[in-house]
């Protein structure tokens, strides 16, 4: 599972290469890499944006209005759930609870969290990732710009974040580190 | 309320390190751990029986107890399972980010008191953050020689590996977890033969346990089984960290003792309904507990066995809080929509029968439903879990598939005339759906054109 995701960071989704590479490493069918692959809602099969906005409809969050912070996301970037636009730029999903109710609702970009989210606010993150197009995606800095309230206070600023559609995870090589912050 | 705070006392008194190795060392952490070396694996394992620790994922089975099955084989292995997706449930995130050391320190105990030279952190693929936290406290232990070959110069050696998921519920599922850890579909094993404490990781003897569960032996062992047995006059010991959410004035995750009541937990350190509004349902632990409501529940205390009694559990300790504008055909949507999604699609009756629940409620929601439409899902949960009956009886290999059934038991016993309301009326009046249908939301599956 760890090849998986760094085959997607190589070309920012998993590509049929990527997966018989895989298989390859592993020494199995690349048949038996999609299986593992099909399996799981990360390993995105098709192209996905540089910015992955998750916006959670769960109960916790659809209590709190997260359908209509999702819709307020599609709307602003004119991407529906499920798909990517045309510059590649910004994909859009929904998606079960990313554990973050207390602080409901949730979006994660890039699986970096954002806490207390409104539908205003939603509009906003848009608006600034397809502005300041940032190269590492710090929750940290978006919490600050876009959230509010919180499921438990972070306290601890950090610096890292993600570079791509894909966990930043230093194991992985896939964690960014902010250099003008 | 009493303020015994063990897994979170740390993040308390010093929010900005409670995360460092130094912090924690300052704080009295690895004494324990050291500790364990100089004691027999019999006594650990009594030690942790006589405590009453109960497992923290979701089972509330006793941790000593699991430990004492562990098959004889070796090697054996452990795995801290940290795949935390139970809809409402947040509080191992904060455990993972807050005090990670203290994790690690009871994992190293849990590993001498089993024999174990390897082990697992199994985090979630959607908490990159809390990982990035845990393998930082992991390589500051390797550095300190507290992991690796001879832990605390004795001869002691334990590897620690921190995985991360790619992105699925029934992993939570011990035997899926394990399956998902070995490279492959996270499909629930049958149960028997595949007992990990038997047949587990690598078909070796395994031990799964939660953050919140390993997360308190160092306590259990600093202050011993009695007192931490004595910290409540309740059957189950020590205390319990809940997650609150939903329409509560002050959402969070609280650590509190057994035995207070609902009532306390919502009106009191919940800070009571956003906006004065009135209580019209909880979940009281997670997505798969049957739900509560307050003419019946809200003096009941909280415990494993007062919550089993009247029909529920406490799961994962997530408390999901809905108000009296909250409609009940959606919500029950919500968290069937959940399971439908999760299903691993093993077993026929939770992959079908979550798939017509989830239809059956949006149509009801959307305005097309039938007068039968209730009994019919009524039917179709009986198909899951038999006769309805709790704990249920199981169709499948786990019990993801009878968890769905748990908002249809609501809609059948409390909400039946709001149900047939939804039908009469062509669909939904509550606010954020006017007009009646709910937004398109879940048109689609989540996992629809990606799998």
């Amino acid at each position: 599972m760890p090849l998986l995701y760094m085959a997607m960071a190589e070309e920012g989704y998993l590509t049929e290469a990527g997966m018989e590479e895989v298989a390859r490493w592993c020494d199995i069918t690349p048949a038996q890499v999609l299986s593992v692959a099909s399996f799981y809602t990360m390993y995105k099969r098709e192209r996905t944006g540089a910015y992955l906005i998750s916006c959670c409809t769960s109960i916790s969050c659809m209590l709190l209005g997260g359908d209509d912070v999702l819709h307020a996301v599609e709307d602003e970037s004119g991407v529906p759930h499920g798909e990517t636009d045309d510059e590649g730029l910004i994909s859009v999903e929904h998606v079960e609870c990313i554990g973050a109710c207390g602080g409901a609702p949730a979006v994660q970009v890039n699986y970096e969290l954002i806490e207390g989210v409104t539908p205003a606010k939603g509009r906003e993150l848009v608006t600034w990732l397809k502005k300041a197009r940032p190269e590492v995606v710090n929750s940290d800095e978006m919490q600050q710009l876009f959230g509010d309230r919180r499921s438990f206070d972070w306290a601890i600023a950090e610096d890292r974040g993600a570079i791509g559609p894909y966990p930043a995870f230093q194991p992985l090589g896939t964690v960014g580190e902010e250099s003008d912050s | 309320m009493s303020a015994t705070l063990l897994v979170t006392r740390r993040m308390t008194d010093h929010p900005t390190d409670s995360h460092t190795v130094d912090r924690y060392e300052a704080t009295g952490g690895y004494a324990q751990a050291r500790r364990a070396l100089t004691l027999t694996r019999d006594e650990l394992v009594e030690e942790v029986k006589a405590s009453g620790l109960l497992g923290r994922g979701g089972a509330a089975f006793s941790a000593g107890l699991k430990w004492s099955f562990l098959a004889p084989a070796r090697p054996a292995y452990l795995v801290i399972n940290a795949d935390e997706s139970e809809p409402g449930t947040f509080k191992d995130r904060q455990l993972l980010e807050r005090d990670p050391h203290q994790m690690v320190e009871g994992i190293i105990i849990t590993a001498i008191a089993n024999e174990v030279h390897h082990a697992f952190v199994y985090i979630r693929g959607e908490y990159p953050k809390p990982a990035r936290r845990v393998q930082q406290a992991v390589d500051e232990a390797y550095a300190k020689g507290y992991l690796g070959t001879g832990v605390f110069e004795s001869g002691y050696d334990l590897e620690l590996t921190v995985h991360l998921g790619g992105g699925a519920y029934i992993c939570g599922e011990e035997t899926a977890l394990i399956n998902s850890l070995e490279g492959l579909r996270g499909e629930p094993r049958l149960k028997p033969p595949y007992f990990p404490a038997a047949k587990g990781l690598y078909m070796m003897p395994t031990i799964v346990n939660n953050v919140e569960t390993v997360s308190n032996l160092p306590h259990i062992l600093s202050m011993g089984a009695a007192s931490y047995a004595g910290i409540t006059d309740s059957a189950d010991t020590g205390t319990f960290m809940m997650s609150l959410s939903g329409h509560v004035n002050r959402p969070g995750n609280y650590e509190l003792p057994h035995g207070i009541t609902w009532r306390d937990l919502i009106y009191d350190i919940g800070g009571g309904m956003r906006n004065g509004k009135e209580l019209k349902a909880w979940i009281p632990g997670g997505a798969s507990a049957p739900w509560f409501i307050p003419e019946k529940h809200l003096d009941l205390e909280i415990t494993k066995e007062a919550t089993a009694a009247a029909g529920s559990m406490l799961g994962s300790g997530a408390v999901i809080v809905m108000d009296e504008d909250t409609c009940m055909v959606r919500a029950a949507e919500r968290v069937v929509r959940f399971f439908s999604h999760e299903s691993c699609g093993q077993c026929t009756p939770c992959r079908e029968g979550t798939t017509w629940l989830e239809m059956i409620l949006r149509r009801i929601e959307e305005g097309t439903g039938r007068a039968v439409d209730l009994d019919l899902a009524v039917d179709v949960s009986d198909g899951i879990s038999i006769d309805l009956a709790w704990p249920p009886k199981m169709t499948t290999i786990c019990p993801l598939g009878p968890s769905a059934v748990s908002p249809i038991l609501a809609l059948k016993d409390y909400f039946r005339d709001e149900v047939q309301e939804h039908v009469s009326r062509g669909g939904c009046w509550f606010p954020g759906s006017p007009g009646g249908p709910p937004p398109a939301v879940t048109g689609d599956r989540v996992d629809e054109g990606s799998s």
